[in-house]
């Protein structure tokens, strides 16, 4: 019967959240139907049916958190042969995450793929654990009943010494996130885990001397109340559970905490970008092309970059790209987080093209329906806070990114022009760069090329 | 002796088979050398030089181009109480006496029932990198360490070198010695005196505590180099040198690997089949549970290794590639310095 | 030396050898060159190794032997008249057709059918087999299954008798022992030429039995005349007939002597008829009736009981009473290795190495190698 699983959504995805199911247990679906939405971590995105029949299980909750690849439903022909509704992974999954709800039935998972001695399991859902199999009645009656085995989870990878480690812990390598080559649970996440379950009460002990005897942890383990002893600060303080977009928030930018960073500050003379602009919206009025100082931002970066590609790099470890396509990101400010969506080979692109994309972008990431490829494959940031008054900022850098643009208000400057004191618009630019792929005198050759173009802004269209 | 054992002298790989050579020579009578070009000539890798003046022709004795002549002469006389030393020229040629080796040394004795043992070396160099092309280039180890009667050793450094022909000139069984032609200049520090190594010991040259690399003669070099970089990053790589091929000495291996988790197999032999394999299969005999990835091999590409520098270069495995594998395996087990 | 029975290749007597071609079928036993009781006791030799062999084929056929077995059946002249000339302390290598040599050596008849029973008290401790029958005492320093095996080893053994001690006339000497279609692999060219440089103490001798397995000499050899072959080294041959005891004793003697006495190798050709197949599982119908025929009546068991009996050396009787005796000794031989006991599992690793060393396997299949502690 086939699975719908978790699919990989973005570059970066390695789990999602089944935001809401649009089809009901039951329904009849073909493939290409839209049964579901997925919470990314980068948008909302459609979960799309891969076969025709009929919807027969959802195996997870709304809200749950599922790893690439494990399933989320079963699409069966309708006569109900999917699994048992005892196995109610559904509802397991509604309190965590899908792969949690393996918890003790490795070995089911195990067998799955040869399918036959795994059904014994569903009459006896609680028996789980390594013994499972050889528990299972050897008449090949039991495994003609029903073909229903191992659905509330996907198979455990972890290494040897992982699982020989998360055993004398007293952990399930089900219940840790695994680092290794397609999520493999190593030695190095068991640790973490348990840094992370130290703290915990005689929950991991449970499923420790359950592990001894041969059998999983017995479904009362789980549940044990939560831990009773967590510092005071934290009963007072309001727990938000961390988002998927929150999390990559995190994650990237702690990333790029590790990036030796310099900063590079320039004030640019406005009068004559917003002369420009002002003109062009007005002249191409009619057409509903509106050109924003940030679209006039995102087309002199492009040509800044097209003029120098050093820039235009990102780092790799061990090597640098240096990139053949311009594809500028801007950071859009989302109710959850923050999403860089990227107007690809901006130095090929006409202003209005740039300001119809990136207002269709912007549009797009506020309502988490941007596609992967809309979000990835930047190869430039600018990031502009201008619109909340901010006069400069410096901007983190979106590894593995060389250099953001920090974009902050255009303000009024005092000036004596022709003997009168009176006053200009002035920006401030801030370019944060990377140290590893560029050096002070060719970022600042950047950013002062930069600044003459948007205070001479006919270079701009050119 | 205890005494001499203390001192140690840093000479070549070649100067130290060349003084365990002597040594026996001057303690056994029954040692003799046979060989092409042992004498006269000094050998082709001059390993014998200087032998012929001191023992003169009937204990260093030149041979006709004939291995499978030689080498199963080489094995009469051992029956009847010689020691021979037999120098092949270079691995490639020992092909041509495998009959004679594998049908014959190795069989002997249990083949009669333990009644006469054959106590004989096969010396010989193998090894790629000098631009030999595809017949003069192989490492074949694994042909002879395949074979229950043989032993088979492989050291890696001036010391073994010395110590494991003095112990396998004395032991009673046929010994394969491999050599390796990129070793012969190598210098070391080798202790005074005759005490022989044990055969069939494996030995951690190199203690580390996050990786192990397993390899042999030339390819122990390479690990040690690379783990002695690596150190300087923090990531601390444990060498385990096989030294002995056959008996292979797996509790050793296993050891470490159970102290570290990772494991990487550097050989200059071809990937498939290879000593590689054979450890693969025993770690995960002795060390299935602490393993945190797959065992890794760095091993020679599969090809008949062209004569082009170039293309000679990429195919032998080098300190890049055991580098590379290093940090690819550290990665896939989340490893932090 | 009886040249109508001889014919020699040496660099000096190689045209006498041509014009000499010797003919093996003629059996013309020696009688002048020995004893009366020396024939008799060659005849109760040749009856046991006849004996033997014929239950060797039947045992074989019961299934008590396993495995390939060679016969002599028809060499018995050959073997005993070599096994004759070779003195206790001289060694012998031979090819896997070695019963008679290893009984003619002095190997208990008991231990060597015990040897092919794959018993304990086998002669190689029941880890040889038919081919493979070795005895340090005896000296005879084994049988040989792979073609041209023996040959290297055995010259070793000769150069290792040039450490022991001058030449002379009690020095030991060393012999080889191959089948025809051996002189043609690469193993006894090197190995002659290696005896040549180093002037070793070795006979080689080729029993002619002219088929190897189904492939005549003349279809083998580019040299059929097998004797002349060494004549590339400068070794001298010698081709006898086969089926006559004394001829065959008399040019071992003579090539061992030189042997010891000059360190010359030497290569005897001895003219033989194998009577049965290449082995007992072979039916030789490639043979043609005639050709049977021939080597059924050079046969040389029968002739020269035939001999003894029409000199007057021994009657009906007395021949009858050594039939009987060997008989009796041959089935003694199998009760003996019926009665010995089976190797058991936990021998097998019993003879691994000579100097023990650790790590040696010792894991049987299906057992793990690596035992965790």
């Amino acid at each position: 019967m086939p699975e719908v699983i978790m699919p990989r959504l973005s570059d970066t995805m390695e789990e999602g959240i089944l935001g809401r199911w649009l089809k009901h247990e039951g329904d009849p679906v073909k493939a290409g139907d839209v049964i579901g939405e997925i919470e990314t971590d980068k948008a909302t995105m459609d979960l799309e049916a891969f076969d025709d029949g009929v919807l027969e299980r959802l195996l997870v909750a709304e809200g749950a958190t599922v790893a690439i690849g494990q399933p989320v439903a079963f699409i069966g022909d309708g006569t109900g042969s999917g699994p048992d509704s005892d196995q109610d992974a559904g509802s397991e999954a509604g309190a965590g995450s899908g792969k949690k709800t393996d918890d003790g039935a490795a070995s089911s998972v195990d067998v799955e793929a040869q399918d036959a001695e795994a059904s014994a399991e569903v009459g006896a859902p609680s028996s789980g654990g390594p013994s499972a199999g050889e528990d299972a009645p050897a008449d090949g009656d039991a495994h003609a009943d029903t073909d229903a085995h191992g659905l509330d989870g996907g198979r455990v990878f972890a290494s040897p010494l992982a699982r020989k480690m998360a055993v004398e812990r007293g952990l399930d390598p089900a219940d840790i996130k695994g680092t290794g080559p397609g999520g493999r649970v190593v030695r190095a996440d068991v640790l973490a885990a348990g840094e992370h379950a130290s703290g915990e009460d005689t929950s991991g002990e449970h499923a420790a001397a359950a592990s001894r005897d041969g059998k999983a942890p017995s479904s009362s383990s789980k549940s044990v109340p939560a831990p009773a002893s967590a510092p005071a600060a934290q009963q007072d303080s309001l727990e938000i559970p961390l988002t998927q977009m929150r999390k990559v928030v995190a994650k990237r930018l702690t990333e790029s905490a590790a990036v030796p960073h310099f900063f590079l500050t320039a004030v640019v003379q406005m009068d004559a970008l917003l002369e420009f602009r002002a003109g062009i919206n007005k002249r191409f009025a009619d057409s509903g092309v509106k050109a924003s100082v940030t679209d006039l931002l995102v087309r002199a970066c492009a040509v800044a970059l097209r003029a120098h590609p050093v820039v235009n790099s990102s780092w790799a470890g061990d090597k640098i790209y240096q990139h053949r396509h311009v594809n500028v990101g801007l950071a859009v400010a989302v109710p959850d987080g923050l999403i860089v969506p990227v107007v690809r080979d901006a130095d090929r692109k006409g202003l209005a093209e740039i300001a119809t994309e990136a207002r269709d972008l912007a549009g797009k990431a506020r309502e988490g329906t941007l596609s992967l490829q809309e979000f990835s494959g930047g190869t430039f940031t600018v990031s502009n806070l201008g619109m909340f008054g901010i006069d400069n900022f410096t901007a983190i850098i979106n590894p593995p990114e060389a250099a953001i643009l920090a974009v902050g208000a255009a303000a009024d400057e005092p000036v004596v022009r022709d003997g009168e004191l009176t006053t200009r618009k002035v920006l401030k630019l801030t370019l944060t760069v990377d140290h590893r792929v560029l050096d002070g005198a060719t970022a600042a050759a950047f950013l002062q090329d930069l600044k003459q173009i948007l205070e001479d802004p006919m270079r701009i269209v050119l | 002796m205890s005494a001499d054992a203390d001192k140690t002298t840093l000479v070549t790989y070649r100067q130290a088979l060349n003084d365990a050579i002597r040594s026996e020579m001057n303690r056994d009578e029954k040692v003799i050398l046979l060989g092409e070009e042992i004498g006269i000539f000094e050998g082709s890798y001059k390993i014998t030089a200087g032998l012929l003046k001191e023992f003169g022709p009937e204990r260093v004795r030149d041979t006709p181009i004939a291995e499978e002549g030689f080498v199963g002469a080489a094995i009469g006389a051992a029956m009847l109480g010689m020691r021979p030393v037999v120098e092949i020229m270079t691995l490639n040629f020992s092909l041509i006496a495998i009959d004679q080796i594998v049908n014959h040394a190795a069989k002997i004795y249990g083949m009669f029932g333990g009644q006469q043992s054959v106590p004989m070396v096969i010396r010989m160099p193998g090894g790629g990198g000098q631009q030999l092309a595809a017949t003069h280039s192989q490492n074949l180890e694994v042909w002879y360490a395949h074979v229950p009667g043989l032993k088979v050793v492989a050291p890696s450094t001036p010391a073994d070198a010395k110590a494991l022909l003095l112990a396998a000139i004395r032991d009673d069984d046929p010994v394969i010695f491999l050599e390796n032609l990129a070793l012969y200049n190598t210098k070391g520090e080798v202790p005074a005196g005759d005490e022989p190594a044990e055969i069939g010991r494996a030995a951690v040259v190199k203690d580390g505590t996050d990786l192990t690399v397993i390899s042999y003669s030339r390819a122990t070099t390479i690990a040690v180099e690379v783990a002695r970089q690596m150190a300087e990053e923090g990531i601390s790589v444990e060498v385990v040198d096989l030294r002995s091929l056959r008996p292979l000495d797996r509790s050793t291996i296993c050891a470490s690997v159970r102290k570290t988790g990772r494991a990487v197999v550097l050989e200059d032999d071809w990937l498939s089949y290879g000593i590689g394999a054979e450890i693969s299969a025993t770690l995960m005999e002795g060390a299935f549970d602490y393993l945190d990835a797959p065992v890794r091999r760095v091993a020679a590409a599969e090809v008949p290794l062209p004569y082009a520098k170039p293309l000679e270069r990429r195919a032998l495995p080098d300190a890049g590639d055991l580098r590379r594998v290093i940090l690819e395996l550290l990665d896939d087990t989340s490893f932090e310095s | 030396m009886n040249e109508s029975r001889t014919a020699k290749a040496s660099p000096r007597a190689a045209t006498k050898a041509a014009r000499q071609p010797a003919k093996g079928s003629a059996a013309t036993p020696g009688a002048e060159a020995a004893e009366p009781g020396q024939l008799v006791e060659f005849y109760r030799r040749m009856v046991l190794i006849r004996k033997f062999e014929l239950t060797a084929d039947q045992m074989y056929k019961r299934a008590k032997i396993g495995g390939y077995c060679h016969l002599n059946l028809g060499e018995e002249a050959s073997v005993v008249g070599l096994m004759d000339a070779l003195r206790p302390t001289d060694y012998l290598f031979t090819n896997y057709r070695d019963h008679g040599y290893a009984l003619m050596r002095g190997m208990d008849t008991g231990k060597v059918m015990a040897e092919l029973f794959g018993k304990t008290t086998g002669v190689s401790k029941g880890r040889g087999g038919s081919m493979h029958m070795f005895d340090t005492e005896k000296r005879m320093l084994g049988g040989y299954g792979i073609v041209g095996g023996q040959i290297p080893p055995a010259t070793g053994a000769a150069l290792a008798l040039t450490y022991r001690g001058a030449a002379g006339p009690d020095a030991e000497a060393v012999m080889c022992q191959m089948g025809d279609g051996t002189t043609n692999i690469g193993a006894f060219h090197e190995s002659l030429n290696l005896a040549a440089v180093w002037s070793l103490p070795i006979v080689y001798v080729v029993i002619n039995n002219r088929l190897g397995m189904g492939t005549t000499v003349e279809k083998a050899a580019g040299e059929p005349e097998l004797y002349k072959r060494g004549s590339s080294y400068r070794i001298p041959g010698v081709r006898a007939d086969g089926g006559d005891v004394l001829a065959v004793r008399e040019a071992a003697t003579e090539a061992l002597d030189q042997a010891r006495t000059q360190r010359q190798p030497a290569l005897l050709e001895l003219m033989s008829y194998r009577l049965r197949g290449h082995s007992v599982v072979d039916p030789a119908r490639y043979r043609s009736a005639a050709d049977l025929e021939t080597a059924q009546e050079a046969d040389p068991v029968p002739a020269l009981r035939a001999q003894l009996i029409a000199d007057g050396t021994l009657d009906e009787k007395q021949a009858a009473a050594i039939e009987t005796q060997v008989e009796d000794q041959v089935a003694a031989a199998v009760a003996f290795a019926d009665a010995s006991p089976d190797s058991t599992p936990d021998q097998l690793f019993d003879y691994a190495y000579a100097t023990p060393v650790p790590n040696a396997p010792t894991a049987l299949p299906g057992e793990r190698m690596v035992v965790l502690p």
